[in-house]
């Protein structure tokens, strides 16, 4: 892989056992799950989870597949109410907020089966991260008024800003649908981008992607996170991308926690390893 | 009292029909996952078959009604395979419109055929009513027949889905088709099959219905065939006692509104009860939520 | 000629659609004033133009919002009574027929308007299947309430009864609406220039709609709706705003329709109704502008014509069949294939999905 070795971050603990990047520590954390749990029926999906992100950490969160990983994205986007527990946003309590108000509050995601407008044009599927951002109603553009063409240039303007993040300014009038597999994925990420969030929720960025095209992504995901000065988390596969881009990685077995911290103490637990490559033969 | 007794007999037995109906489109939908708007008109047909059988040909009735089921059994699997089998990984807007087109032509397929005069459907049930409360409430025997033959179906369904092998099948693919098919289930069989059984049950329900209301014209069958996915998505679409639930609650209510509130909202009220159970409780009385994957 | 072709394609398609209705009412126009079309071309000119509007109206809810709704006649059926009475009650107040006509279709429209947005509220709650089956229920609602709705005026203004004929009408009062007597005696005051008019504003509402803020977020609903509401696009009140235009445009068809009628009455609006005019939007295409005007004009003219007057029987044998064969042609993995092969044509890459 390009990417140059990290200085590792070093990890220190907050209120409620949750540990975030040191250079954070001096404001609250962007988010903080405290005995978050949703049960489906009789199924605990999710129990006990405990997290805090700090404001520019690229976080992760690794398991194996239906560790209930997707369904941690689910609960903070509120797409399931959680059963127990409380997600802070930003220090506010997001119980009775809608996605799309947890949306305008601050978090963004992308989709692990992506989620596209396929049938609208690239641009237009970043305007649509941009709607909370333009200004005009209704009658403005059912009439053409001058907030309109207004609105309109302002959303164009930015859209293309945004789409240049991965270079993809040429592909704007090409339908979304007809994308080839890695672009739609970055346009996920530029259309979640585009809603102007404090916290990036990215559900398998780099699933089906070639190492070089990931290589590109991890740079991509850090540049992100630099110049807008915001918080990822992430959930992936691929543990090259985990371990050299994410600060604080969290590891879920079974919708429990069972490991947090560095990727070097996530890579030499024991506990983590038995649940990737099951219990070591005595002997 | 005895208007009440009498409108709540010929409520149950109006809604013992809508069950007979609402099973075939509960059946369908739990496992095809689509609403057959082409049902109502299996009725129709089934109906029109039983009707030339005796009136023409002179069958005895039961020949007539086991004429109609064969009729419609085929037509019923024929739909299947031709319009619908080849839209089973199609969005649901484009599955509707097609029955929705399949409904259409049934409808004037019949009108060509058989012209869009009323014919009076003969009635053979036509045996001497029941008594009960020293004569004041008299039950008719097209009443005990719904009732009885309603029951014996439901009871025979339920026992076929739980005990038989294709029954079991049916339930399975329901759940989910491709691990259906992993356990070897042949779910194009299932399906087909599924579409025989609604069918049947349509010609049966369409040949009770003429009974109690025995005019018959090309569009008879869409009205019952409305209230009647009416009455199984109140009961629960995709469960089998709710079909009957909701068929004879649909029944009792339509008759009650009619009786009480006026004839000519009828119609309205019935509509009026379906909007409100849907947003009330989607899932139907006996349903079961089912939860969107993210 | 130059600027034609530096636009995008759809908004090309959207300006030839405004240039091809224009032109085809620049030719016909002269030609009926000259008394040169046939008699029944003549009388079809106004129906025509409101069953076009119908469809665009649908292709709103179908195609650009991507709900089906099965009950379209019912808001038309609202338009239609509430402009024929407006249209009654004002014929003293306003004798210029075209004013009239313009406030009966402006009338037509909010009523049909504010129906809609009683019924989209629960509606639009529901999905799929669901979300039809409702609006077929409400159509059939509607249609119950019409036939049943009566309605009189005299100098003290309009007179309303639901269920009961009987009404005390003042002096020189008359009965407009009778309830499943429909309204008789329509003074016919409908022009082919309205209904130009109409469908020219419709496709502005449509086409302006879709290429802003908020046609975006309605066509966003249809391709996605959960990523829609990750990006925090209010999923009701788009519904909403597409349900409610849709429905408003619909009741001005409906409007236009009733006052170039000599009789109406509920029962022309049921569920069939509906159902023709979504033949009309999906043998047009769904989302394409175009193909629903030149379908309802066609589907509408076509069995009109002598050569076609003695298979009217077999119309709606056709209309199902074409129905049919039009969702498998477009649905059907296997039959996709074989149409293709037919109608070779050049995949444009860079069209876009919206309304066109």
């Amino acid at each position: 892989m390009a990417m140059p070795k990290r200085e590792p971050t070093k990890l220190v603990p907050v209120p409620s056992t949750n540990i975030i990047p040191e250079r954070d520590v001096d404001k609250s954390p962007i988010l903080e799950c405290r005995h978050l749990g949703i049960d489906f029926g009789g199924l605990t999906a999710v129990n006990d989870f405990n997290m805090a992100i700090g404001r520019t950490e690229i976080a992760g969160l690794i398991g194996p597949n239906g560790a209930g990983k997707t369904t941690v994205f689910n609960l903070l986007t509120k797409v399931y109410q959680p059963t127990r527990g409380t997600i802070l946003l930003d220090g506010v309590d997001t119980h009775s907020m809608s996605t799309v108000q947890v949306n305008k509050a601050g978090i963004a995601r992308t989709f692990q089966n992506i989620r596209l407008f396929s049938n609208l044009s690239v641009e237009d599927n970043v305007k649509l991260g941009l709607h909370n951002h333009i200004s005009y109603g209704l009658w403005q553009g059912l009439f053409r008024l001058p907030g309109y063409w207004q609105g309109e240039k302002v959303a164009h303007e930015r859209a293309m800003e945004l789409l240049s993040i991965f270079d993809m300014e040429n592909l704007a009038s090409t339908k979304a649908g007809s994308l080839p597999y890695g672009a739609q994925r970055r346009l996920e990420i530029v259309r979640a981008l585009a809603t102007n969030p404090s916290l990036l929720l990215l559900d398998e960025p780099a699933a089906g992607m070639n190492p070089s095209e990931t290589a590109e992504l991890m740079e991509n995901i850090v540049k992100i996170r630099d110049t807008f000065q915001i918080a990822v988390l992430l959930i992936e596969h691929d543990m090259s991308l985990v371990m050299s881009i994410c600060e604080g990685i969290c590891v879920l077995n079974f919708g429990q926690i069972i490991a947090k911290g560095t990727p070097d103490e996530i890579q030499a637990d024991p506990v983590v390893i038995e649940a990737y490559l099951g219990k070591q033969k005595e002997g | 009292m005895v208007t009440f007794l009498t409108r709540l007999i010929n409520g149950i037995s109006l809604g013992s029909v809508y069950a007979i109906i609402a099973l075939g489109y509960t059946m369908v939908y739990g496992i095809a996952k689509m609403l057959n708007f082409a049902h109502g008109d299996v009725i129709m047909v089934g109906a029109y078959v039983c009707f030339f059988a005796v009136a023409n040909f002179a069958l005895p009735p039961l020949a007539g009604v086991a004429l109609a089921m064969l009729v419609c059994t085929v037509l019923g699997m024929v739909i299947e395979r031709l319009a619908y089998k080849p839209l089973r990984q199609a969005p649901s807007l484009a599955v509707l419109i097609t029955a929705i087109g399949v409904s259409y032509f049934l409808q004037n397929g019949a009108q060509l055929l058989w012209g869009s005069n009323n014919k009076m459907f003969p009635s053979f049930l036509s045996g001497d009513a029941l008594s009960l409360l020293n004569g004041d409430l008299r039950v008719s025997l097209v009443t005990v027949v719904n009732v009885v033959v309603c029951v014996v179906i439901m009871l025979a369904l339920t026992w076929f889905t739980s005990r038989t092998k294709m029954g079991k099948a049916m339930r399975a693919c329901s759940e989910d088709k491709g691990a259906a098919q992993l356990m070897g289930i042949n779910v194009d069989t299932t399906i087909s099959m599924t579409f025989a059984i609604g069918s049947a049950l349509a010609a049966v329900a369409g040949v009770l219905y003429m009974s109690s209301y025995p005019i018959l014209v090309p569009t008879t069958g869409s009205m019952p065939g409305i209230k009647a996915f009416t009455a199984a998505v109140f009961g629960g679409i995709g469960s089998i006692p709710g079909a009957f639930l909701g068929g004879l609650l649909l029944g009792v209510i339509e008759i009650f509104a009619g009786g009480y509130i006026s004839t000519q909202l009828q119609n309205a009220i019935v509509f009026a009860v379906l909007i409100v159970v849907l947003l009330v409780k989607p899932s139907g009385l006996l349903g079961k939520q089912i939860r969107e994957k993210v | 000629m130059n600027k034609l072709k530096s636009m995008s394609p759809a908004t090309r398609t959207n300006f030839l659609t405004y240039a091809a209705v224009i032109l085809t009412f620049a030719i016909l126009q002269p030609l009926s004033a000259a008394g040169k079309i046939s008699p029944t071309l003549q009388g079809q000119l106004v129906p025509v133009c409101a069953y076009v509007v119908m469809a665009l109206s649908l292709n709103l809810t179908v195609g650009v919002l991507g709900e089906l709704s099965l009950g379209h006649a019912g808001f038309m059926s609202v338009g239609a009574f509430s402009g024929a009475v407006c249209a009654s009650a004002l014929q003293n107040v306003i004798p210029a027929s075209g004013l009239r006509l313009g406030v009966s279709m402006v009338v037509g429209a909010l009523l049909a308007g504010i129906v809609g947005t009683i019924i989209s509220v629960p509606v639009l709650r529901l999905n799929g299947d669901y979300l039809a089956i409702v609006t077929l229920a409400f159509g059939q609602i509607i249609k119950s309430i019409v036939e049943n709705l009566y309605v009189g005026v005299d100098a003290k203004g309009l007179h309303f009864s639901f269920l009961q004929p009987t009404m005390r009408l003042g002096e020189g009062g008359r009965m407009i609406l009778n309830g499943p007597m429909g309204i008789p005696n329509i003074s016919k005051i409908s022009t082919f220039l309205a209904g130009f008019i109409l469908i020219m504003v419709t496709l502005a509402v449509i086409f302006n709609l879709v290429n802003s803020r908020s046609g975006r977020a309605i066509m966003a609903l249809r391709d996605n709706r959960i990523a829609a509401e990750s990006v925090g696009i209010n999923v009701i009140k788009y519904k909403m705003m597409a349900f409610v235009i849709s429905a408003a445009l619909a009741g001005a068809a409906g409007a236009l329709f009733s006052l170039g009628q000599n009789t109406i009455v509920a029962s022309k609006f049921d569920f069939n109704m509906s159902i023709l005019i979504l033949v009309y939007v999906v043998l047009g295409g769904q989302g394409k502008m175009w193909g629903s005007i030149l379908a309802a004009s066609f589907l509408t003219i076509l069995p009109e014509t002598a050569a076609m007057r003695d298979l009217k029987d077999y119309r709606m044998l056709a209309y199902a069949i074409v129905l049919i064969l039009v969702m498998l042609a477009t649905n059907s993995p296997a039959l996709k294939g074989f149409f293709a092969r037919f109608f070779r044509r050049k995949e444009d890459k860079t069209e876009k999905g919206g309304a066109q």
